[in-house]
């Protein structure tokens, strides 16, 4: 299983895998830059534990990419059932951070499920949809919405990881239409789901920690709180504003060294880079993740079996709502939520996370041909 | 194949989505870095970047013997960051200040500029104050002390309204173009030489420009100007004079003035009661401010300046020289008093009653006699004696740079025709002549007035710096004979038997001097035995050492009542402390003040 032959290396997706190690590296680099003291060395520990942790990522990835995703499928249950003991376990005894519990401490490193368990949760959804090949009508998907998806999102919404909770249900939604509704089903939604949106939002809005409320309602005007959630959300514009066309150069940013942005090193960490950086500078971040995804979608096209292609997708969806919350975010043209930057942001287990997710990428794209054995 | 064919399609719909969403991310980057980036930049500077100014250290004010009168003292001010305040502490906040809690939150909530720019919410914080507060500070995140300098004044009381004060801008000041450099918060000089002298005290604040974190915390400095000290100045004025006449009003109302003879320098200025020049740098309060203006002794009137009383007997001063210069009397003429002077259906008395007996013009200033000047302003005119007292600048602002001297009033026939439409009296001349009646004096226009005799008629402007060049107004022509005959009866006011200022007399120096009582009402009874606020005001003018004049004054005592008891003993006290060695003004000066 472990063995490497020749073909692998041949049909290895070196652009993939070349651009998360640019993106990671460009991470590192606004990761050190950010979390400078002015007048200070800089904090080693938030850059050098990103670099640990990228070494790590890519041995994972060797080793995801090396046996061939089929076998996910198989152990796709096992693994689903893991994580939502993870994510049981960190709701009874997790380490709280900010308001929430998402830390597993294990000795001296700490490490969030929900980051894993959004992967699993594509590998689950991929594994189940594969192994049935008709349309899914309006019980087939309230079956799957009971059985795979209820139990996490109440599990990760009670953390609360409201980021991971919306985005399970996003990729539920987006997994499930790349894999077929029916015609009747997929009107009869869009219909029940316009009628029923304000109710479902006020079952959310009750449900939501004030914080959250905050930050929906500073979405929508930033200027009714500036020091607030608001003000966030105007530093981190004024931050990539400043940046103008060709940045302010690297090391010279002032809005994340001086605190005035929040999670400088985490969730805005776009903002700093797209300060020093400027408009070019984030053209040349928006083209990577471009490849990332549509490299990602080509890989779905060219997957052999079904497995493979919803895989593929899933894990591009993932990417893709990733990169759209968090960089909608720090635009101020989305709501506040808590999610990263994927490869860029600060924080071990979503490095590694997001490096098995592109690793299971590459594995797809690799063994794209039927006659791979 | 139906089926490949559809997949195909809904990954080319999702790449469309993507591409999509790109290009909506790549017009927001266009909007807020290309189309609102220069002022996007803009913010983010005025974000990181703060001017703080650093007050000047005020120059010293030293007397005339370069013994420093004030010390620049810290001024400590507790102060809140509204970002960085938690407002679940602000019922504690108030309570460790005493400030009402809905003041409190007012100020740092509702009325603070910006949520990074620091609200005060104390000011004037004493040493126990300050530690007791730096002792919970990390109870209270974004409360921090700030620190300016104000006055500490050595002498406290001791020339207060002369040395001045320093005070907050007051709102009018705050309008007031002139005032433009001056930050908010700072204390400039509100009175006196503070005040007079402020914009050389005050130096030049500095400024510093320092790049600061998202809590206002100081990061980088990028520019400073470091503040040029205020110059110091050297005040003409003796502390010793100051402190021992002072000392010698025993708290009774009343007004010294001392200058030097030959440059008109002030060489001490008092005005009593006085006010204690710290309480306002301290930043007075309301209650203090309010006590200080109601007092019934009126503590804030510069009475050296603004009160305007009769001379008295003082004015006999003015009478014989114009007499003697006129030729109406010289050493010769002789009067008899006998206790009075009969005018038609009035009596002029003499204030002894038994009279002074036949007496010529020395004996008469000596022993003060009535009688005699009334004659004396009777053959001279009061007009000629009037024009004499004017020469000598009495009637008319001595020129102090002080605000709001008055300028007393010295009448003649002319200024009665104008104001009271009425002829000038005989009896008005009597009385004029004795320094009673219309004629008043300011404190300062008197030792103007003893200055310019012991000076040879030199009449300068007051002035209150060691080193200004002296103003000489004008120099009265008076013959030297005259004033020879006027200098010798007052050094035997002070040093003949009978003389009426024989308090003054000194066995350090020759003084000469003479006493004046102002009548506060009609009736002449022993002031002693009366109510304080009928008694009369007591005068002393005096000049020393009568061979060589170093130092010309006058004392006045308010309700004092007899010149010679209240208010001689006062100029003997400041004369001596003036005549002494540097090294013994020092020991005076080291006695608790």
């Amino acid at each position: 299983m472990f063995n490497i032959d020749r073909r692998l290396i041949r049909n290895f997706d070196w652009i993939t895998f070349a651009v998360i190690i640019a993106l990671s590296f460009m991470g590192i680099l606004t990761i050190f830059s950010a979390t400078r003291q002015p007048g200070e060395d800089p904090q080693a520990m938030f850059y050098m534990k990103q670099v640990v942790w990228l070494l790590i990522s890519i041995c994972a990835l060797i080793i995801v990419v090396s046996f061939d995703y089929i076998w996910l499928a198989r152990t796709a249950l096992a693994f689903y059932i893991t994580g939502i003991l993870l994510l049981v376990f960190v709701l009874i005894s997790g380490r709280t951070g900010m308001g929430a519990q998402r830390w597993i401490s294990i000795g001296f490193f700490s490490f969030q499920p929900s980051e894993f368990f959004r992967l699993i949760f594509v590998i689950m959804l991929a594994g189940y949809y594969s192994s049935r090949r008709e349309s899914l009508d309006t019980f087939a998907l309230i079956r799957v919405f009971l059985i795979i998806v209820l139990l996490p999102f109440v599990l990760l919404f009670k953390q609360p990881d409201l980021g991971t909770a919306v985005v399970v249900l996003l990729l539920f939604a987006a997994i499930s239409l790349a894999h077929g509704l029916h015609k009747k089903l997929l009107i009869t939604l869009l219909f029940i789901g316009m009628v029923s949106l304000p109710f479902v939002s006020n079952i959310l809005w009750t449900g939501l920690k004030d914080y959250q409320k905050n930050r929906l309602i500073a979405f929508i005007d930033p200027q009714v709180d500036p020091s607030g959630i608001g003000y966030h959300i105007n530093q981190s514009k004024i931050a990539i504003g400043s940046g103008e066309f060709s940045g302010k150069g690297f090391l010279k940013g002032t809005q994340g060294p001086f605190r005035f942005l929040p999670e400088k090193h985490t969730d805005f960490i776009f903002a700093v880079y797209a300060e020093e950086r400027g408009f070019l500078g984030s053209l040349f971040l928006l083209f990577l993740y471009l490849v990332l995804i549509l490299r990602g979608l080509d890989t779905a096209r060219k997957a052999k079996d079904e497995f493979g292609r919803l895989l593929a997708l899933g894990i591009a969806f993932m990417f893709s709502i990733y990169f759209f919350v968090n960089i909608g975010m720090t635009l101020g043209i989305m709501p506040v939520v808590g999610i990263p930057l994927p490869f860029m942001s600060y924080g071990g287990t979503a490095l590694l996370s997001n490096f098995i997710s592109a690793g299971i990428l590459i594995n797809v794209r690799t063994r794209r041909f039927s006659l791979f054995y | 194949m139906q089926n490949e064919q559809q997949n195909t399609e809904k990954i080319a719909v999702s790449g469309f989505l993507i591409i999509l969403g790109f290009l909506i991310i790549l017009l927001r980057l266009w909007q807020l870095q290309i189309l609102q980036g220069s002022e996007m930049r803009k913010a983010s500077e005025t974000n990181r970047l703060r001017i703080i100014g650093v007050p000047a250290p005020r120059g010293i004010i030293f007397d005339r013997n370069n013994l420093p009168l004030v010390k620049n003292a810290p001024y400590f001010c507790a102060s809140v960051v509204p970002q960085e305040f938690n407002q679940n502490n602000i019922s504690d906040l108030a309570q460790l200040f005493g400030i009402p809690v809905a003041d409190l939150y007012d100020r740092i909530t509702q009325k603070a500029a910006s949520p990074f720019i620091p609200v005060r919410i104390k000011e004037g914080l004493t040493f126990s104050e300050v530690s007791y507060i730096e002792a919970r500070r990390s109870d209270f995140p974004g409360l921090l002390i700030e620190v300016e300098t104000s006055r500490d004044y050595i002498y406290g009381n001791v020339g207060s309204h002369l040395i001045g004060y320093l005070g907050k801008l007051n709102p009018r000041q705050s309008k007031d173009p002139s005032f433009r450099d001056v930050p908010s918060e700072a204390f400039i000089g509100q009175w006196g030489a503070e005040k007079l002298y402020d914009t050389t005290l005050r130096g030049t604040a500095g400024q510093r420009i320092i790049e600061v974190d998202a809590v206002g915390r100081e990061i980088r400095l990028l520019e400073e100007t470091p503040p040029v000290k205020g110059a110091d100045i050297v005040l003409s004025i003796d502390i010793a004079v100051q402190k021992e006449a002072e000392k010698a009003f025993e708290g009774r109302a009343g007004a010294f003035v001392a200058l030097r003879p030959e440059t008109g320098e002030v060489l001490g200025l008092i005005s009593s009661p006085s006010f204690d020049p710290n309480k306002f740098a301290k930043g007075i309060s309301f209650d203090d401010w309010q006590a200080l203006m109601e007092d019934k002794k009126l503590p804030m009137l510069n009475r050296a300046i603004q009160s305007q009383y009769p001379p008295g007997s003082t004015f006999k001063i003015m009478t014989a020289l114009a007499a003697l210069e006129e030729r109406a009397v010289d050493t010769n003429t002789k009067f008899d008093c006998k206790g009075g002077l009969n005018y038609g259906k009035w009596r002029f008395g003499c204030w002894q009653k038994k009279g002074h007996g036949v007496i010529s013009i020395h004996r008469a200033l000596v022993e003060s006699c009535d009688v005699f000047f009334y004659e004396t302003g009777k053959r001279v005119g009061f007009d000629k004696v009037a024009e004499y007292a004017e020469k000598f600048g009495l009637g008319s602002e001595t020129g102090v740079s002080l605000g709001n001297e008055k300028k007393g009033l010295i009448p003649s026939s002319l200024w009665k025709l104008q104001t009271k439409k009425t002829q000038w009296f005989l009896g008005e001349t009597f009385i004029n002549s004795i320094g009673q009646g219309y004629v008043s004096t300011t404190p300062i226009q008197l030792a103007v007035m003893m200055s310019a005799i012991a000076n040879s008629g030199r009449v300068y402007r007051p002035t209150l710096l060691r080193n200004e060049p002296p103003t000489l107004v004008r120099t009265v022509n008076v013959r030297p004979e005259t004033l020879e005959i006027v200098r010798e009866a007052l050094q035997g006011v002070v040093n003949e038997p009978g003389g009426t200022g024989g308090a003054a007399r000194s066995i350090m120096t020759t003084v000469a001097g003479k006493t004046g009582t102002a009548q506060v009402v009609g009736i002449k009874k022993d002031s002693k035995y009366l109510a304080e606020r009928f008694r009369d005001h007591a005068w002393f003018v005096s000049f020393a050492p009568v061979e060589h004049p170093e130092i010309a004054l006058s004392v006045f005592v308010e309700h004092g009542g007899h010149g010679g008891s209240a208010a001689a003993p006062i100029a003997k006290k400041a004369i001596e402390a003036y005549l002494l060695p540097l090294d013994k003004k020092k020991e005076l000066l080291s006695v608790q003040h």
